[in-house]
């Protein structure tokens, strides 16, 4: 792969997607992929744009010609011959572009297979059970509401909106949704599959270097389609370890007579805690907040500041159309404070440090 | 056809005359003025979204409204102004190329047309109630159910349904008229590829409107009556309505290329002045499309995980269509090479088409391949793409028909500098808008999407789109001044032939008498006028002695019959509205009573009626 990749990159056709590339932010255009899927991806679509060069090159060559040299002259009345057909060139305008396809025929099947491998577990025994899971293989259940998203990791914990990942190794998402079809995809990382309610699917994602990736809903999932996007937190493996072990750590709650106790106790008043859980307590109707101080966004999309915040949960509904969150208008000033105080206090990261 | 229709419609308004016509000629006019009316509102749509996609986290238009005009734009350029625009050529071309005096059936005809144009209506309706309907055009379920979206997808499967069911029958109408009313002589190989598309157009629509017809009836009782087809907390299958709604897409789409294919077809050969090359290898092409394209449904499913057995065999089988379709590209540059081509506004349509297609046809192969199009899916890639194909093959077709045969339908020509300026904003416009969308697919921007953060990347381009858009506005701006400006000051024209053009259409008086042919022409060869011309003395041989001649009656009950539909569609409707059970029962029955009302009254036979011989004489005179 690595080595066709190098002799193509002195070809123009390339050098021209390295410059589009250029165009596109860094870890979300697919043309600088991140990852053995996306490169592959990557690759044959180069290959591909190679192949219907040659087409687009023949057809423009012949029309181009056609329409210079065939001109009627004015005053030309003269009618040219009634050619029938050829078929000599019918045989050779079907049988070249058979050839061309076969071309893209065998990485095709190769490419379907190659990214449909099950996690070596579910490959072994058909149905994995717990037990057979081995400690290194992770497969993170990820399922997609309206409109944010819910990754169950191997381990018992949960993360909302942001996925962590180790590096250099395959990660498996087995992917359903809550409510109506979505669509998962990490442009820099691999391809997408659709997130189906009722149906479960498996797809690998692999990033070969630590960042944050861009992933975006790619099926069409109502009004606030557009704004459901997460990130992909790819770590180093020990450093991953350590996240791990930090997010199944028992809650710690804020020593008492602190602000951040009084946001707490807001937390649990208002009800947030009956759909956010922190630390695995509290319900499921909404993103857990176990690690939220460590986001990148707030709700999947916004700024991470403390205004973004505070009108985020008087009026979601004004920011996302059409999401579950009930707003909280009438929320005091002083309870507000509090509140985004303690937000603002659960971080993992801090306990990995 | 003025005169003809004079004695029969003496005392009748000329609103009346319209609304109870059978001719196909007037029919088709009906088809264009329709179309035209959809294609237009559905291109204001197109526009305010390229509107609310200029600029990053733009809140011009809520997320909401932003899903209803992306679905009622799909839904409506397909359904409602491509389908309708191509059958209006088809109505009026067909019978005239294959020497028939109208279509077999002409009621059904008018019924047909009636059905689509209230079917259309009922689709339009929404706005007035709640919304339009907001869940895409192929209304993917759950989101599409009643749980997620509001009565805007009732109207849709409603409207869908009716104004399909028009669909359908006129395609059976094209397929009998095809088969059973060519001229003597004029075999199935000596068609104008036209009509072979047009035939091909038609079997496509029997077979595949009839699953749409299906599905939408399920999608309507999982909505109104809480049906559980497709709603997997009651055991339903999403997955389901996938399969049904893209075995009915894919062949929609060569559904609308082929007569497209067809009008490229017989523009090319007519200004090229050359006789189309390798035609019968262009009629297997087209067959082979046709058939092939049943086959290949999967391939907008590649990422709804489905398997790699069942994705290798779909992208295998999609890459083939590339092979016929190349067939067809370089048959037409072959017809036009070595030809004496002159460029007028329908020729540098027709021949655009060639390159543009080409790109949308390279992308589709790019689509193909299963595991890469786990990349473009659901990206501006595939919006990119299928304008190509819409856009450079549809839409080009369209505009180059209309300025071929717009002096025999309305005796008068377009105004040839306007034409092409219009020509020329719009291939700018075209390829300014959808090129860079290709790219801001691959960038990472997704289909569907209201407004996309800052910070992306994907301004710049949203905007040169966006521009594009506003150019290929001014064109379509510019085709309707055109139409009104030429039909002031255009001359008329009295000649039969303005183009010296190959296909019997052009045989006929401008304008055509309502009959077509007063004798029905003994057809010679492929390109029957052309042959004339050269091998003969410039006239069709006629096949018949001129005697009196048999036209069918004009009926009002096509319209009531749609208008039934119509209103037991609203009916329908209104069961998920906030209205008393009573109230919805009467509408129902209603509208169920007038259409089969109708039917029993249409029951009564119908001879037509006969012009006299001495009345064909003189109009032939008066015309000829």
């Amino acid at each position: 792969m690595t080595k066709r990749k190098s002799v193509l990159r002195f070809l123009p056709l390339t050098a021209m997607l390295l410059f589009l590339a250029g165009c596109g932010e860094d870890r979300l255009t697919a043309l600088d992929p991140y990852g053995p899927a996306a490169q592959w991806i990557y690759d044959n679509m180069i290959l591909s744009l190679y192949v219907m060069a040659l087409v687009v090159i023949a057809v423009f060559t012949l029309f181009f010609i056609a329409v210079v040299k065939f001109r009627r002259k004015p005053g030309d009345d003269e009618i040219p011959k009634q050619v029938e057909g050829s078929k000599a060139l019918e045989v050779t305008w079907t049988v070249i572009p058979i050839l061309l396809l076969i071309i893209l025929a065998v990485p095709t099947v190769q490419g379907t297979y190659f990214f449909a491998e099950e996690p070596p577990s579910v490959g072994a025994s058909g149905e994995g059970e717990e037990e057979d899971v081995q400690p290194e293989e992770i497969i993170i259940d990820v399922t997609a509401h309206q409109y944010w998203w819910q990754f169950d990791y191997p381990e018992g914990f949960t993360a909302g909106n942001e996925v962590y990942i180790p590096t250099g190794e395959k990660v498996w998402f087995n992917l359903t949704a809550g409510d109506v079809m979505h669509s998962f995809w990490v442009p820099a990382l691999g391809g997408k599959l659709d997130n189906v309610p009722g149906i479960e699917s498996m797809v690998w994602l692999q990033a070969d270097e630590p960042g944050v990736y861009y992933g975006k809903c790619a099926e069409l999932c109502g009004p606030s389609h557009a704004l459901m996007e997460f990130k992909v937190v790819a770590l180093e493996q020990d450093e991953y370890d350590e996240w791990v072990a930090a997010m199944q750590e028992e809650e710690v709650l804020p020593e008492e007579n602190t602000i951040e106790a009084d946001g707490r106790q807001v937390f649990e008043n208002q009800g947030c805690i009956g759909c956010h859980a922190v630390e695995g307590q509290g319900g499921a109707q909404g993103p857990t907040l176990t690690n939220f101080a460590d986001r990148e966004r707030i709700a999947g999309v916004f700024e991470f500041n403390d205004e973004t915040l505070e009108s985020w949960i008087r009026n979601p509904e004004e920011m996302k159309q059409d999401n579950n969150m009930p707003s909280y208008e009438s929320l005091s000033d002083e309870d507000m404070e509090a509140l985004i105080a303690y937000l603002n206090s659960l971080s993992v990261e801090e306990k990995m440090n | 056809m003025a005169t003809a229709a004079a004695t029969q419609t003496k005392n009748k308004s000329v609103l009346w005359d319209w609304l109870t016509t059978v001719d196909h000629k007037k029919l088709a006019v009906l088809y264009l003025i329709a179309g035209t009316l959809f294609f237009v509102k559905a291109g204001v749509m197109a526009v305010l979204i390229r509107i609310q996609l200029m600029t990053a986290e733009n809140d011009l238009i809520s997320g909401q409204v932003f899903n209803e005009l992306i679905t009622m734009h799909g839904t409506i350029m397909l359904f409602l102004a491509a389908t309708p625009l191509l059958f209006g050529f088809m109505n009026f071309a067909i019978p005239l190329q294959i020497g028939a005096r109208d279509v077999a059936l002409p009621f059904i005809n008018a019924l047909g047309f009636w059905i689509f144009f209230f079917g259309g209506l009922l689709l339009s309706m929404s706005w007035f109630f709640g919304g339009g309907a907001d869940a895409g055009w192929t209304a993917y379920v759950p989101l599409s159910t009643r749980e997620f979206t509001g009565s805007g997808m009732d109207f849709y499967a409603l409207g869908l349904q009716v104004s399909g069911f028009g669909t359908l029958i006129s395609g059976i109408n094209f397929i009998v008229t095809i088969i059973n009313m060519r001229a003597p002589g004029m075999t199935m190989m000596r068609m104008p590829l036209f009509c072979w598309t047009g035939l091909i157009m038609s079997i496509l629509i029997v077979v595949a409107f009839t699953p749409l017809a299906a599905g939408l009836a399920l999608l309507m009782l999982d909505r109104l009556f809480m049906g559980q087809f497709f709603i997997p907390d009651y055991g339903g299958n999403a997955i389901l309505w996938a399969h049904i709604f893209w075995i009915f897409g894919h062949p929609e789409v060569y559904i609308l290329i082929m007569p497209a294919f067809g009008i490229i077809s017989e523009v090319v050969p007519a200004f090229s002045r050359k006789r189309l090359f390798g035609y019968s290898a262009m009629v297997f092409a087209v067959i082979l499309i046709a058939f092939l394209s049943f086959m290949v449904w999967v391939h907008h499913m590649f990422t709804i995980g489905i398997g790699p057995i069942t994705n290798s065999v779909f992208a295998l089988a999609t890459m083939t269509i590339a092979v016929p379709t190349g067939i067809k590209i370089f048959n037409w540059l072959f017809t036009m090479w070595g030809g004496k081509i002159t460029f007028n506004t329908a020729m540098l349509c027709a021949s655009s088409f060639v390159p543009t297609f080409v790109l949308g046809g390279i992308t589709g192969v790019m689509l193909s391949m299963a595991p890469v199009d786990y990349l473009y899916h659901d990206t501006y890639f595939v919006v990119a793409h299928f304008h190509y194909v819409i856009i450079g093959g549809i839409v080009f077709g369209l505009i180059a028909g209309l300025h071929y045969w717009y002096p025999k339908m309305f005796g008068h020509m377009l105004n040839e500098t306007l034409g092409k300026i219009t020509f020329w904003l719009l291939y700018i416009g075209f390829h300014l808008t959808f090129f860079i969308q290709h790219i801001l697919g691959l960038i990472g921007m997704q289909r569907r999407i209201y407004t996309y953060m800052s910070g992306q990347g994907l301004e710049t381009m949203n905007m040169v789109s966006t521009i594009g858009s506003f150019v290929m506005s001014a064109a379509i701006i510019l085709l309707v001044v055109n139409i009104v400006y030429s039909a002031f000051t255009s001359e008329r024209i009295t000649v039969r032939d303005p183009w010296d053009a190959r296909t019997l259409e052009w045989s006929t008086p401008t304008p055509i008498p309502e009959y077509n042919f007063a004798q029905i022409p003994q057809v010679r060869s492929l390109d029957p006028w052309f042959y004339e011309k050269v091998h003969g003395d410039g006239k069709m041989k006629p096949s018949e002695p001129l005697k009196d001649i048999h036209m069918p009656n004009g009926s009002i009950l096509p319209f009531l019959m749609a208008l039934g539909l119509f209103i037991w569609g609203f009916g329908m409707v209104m069961i998920n509205m906030d209205v008393p059970t009573v109230v919805t029962g009467i509408v129902i029955a209603v509208g169920f009573i007038m259409t089969f009302g109708t039917m029993v009254l249409h029951s009564k036979e119908d001879h037509g009626y006969y012009i006299p011989l001495e009345r064909v004489k003189k109009i032939e005179k008066e015309v000829g």
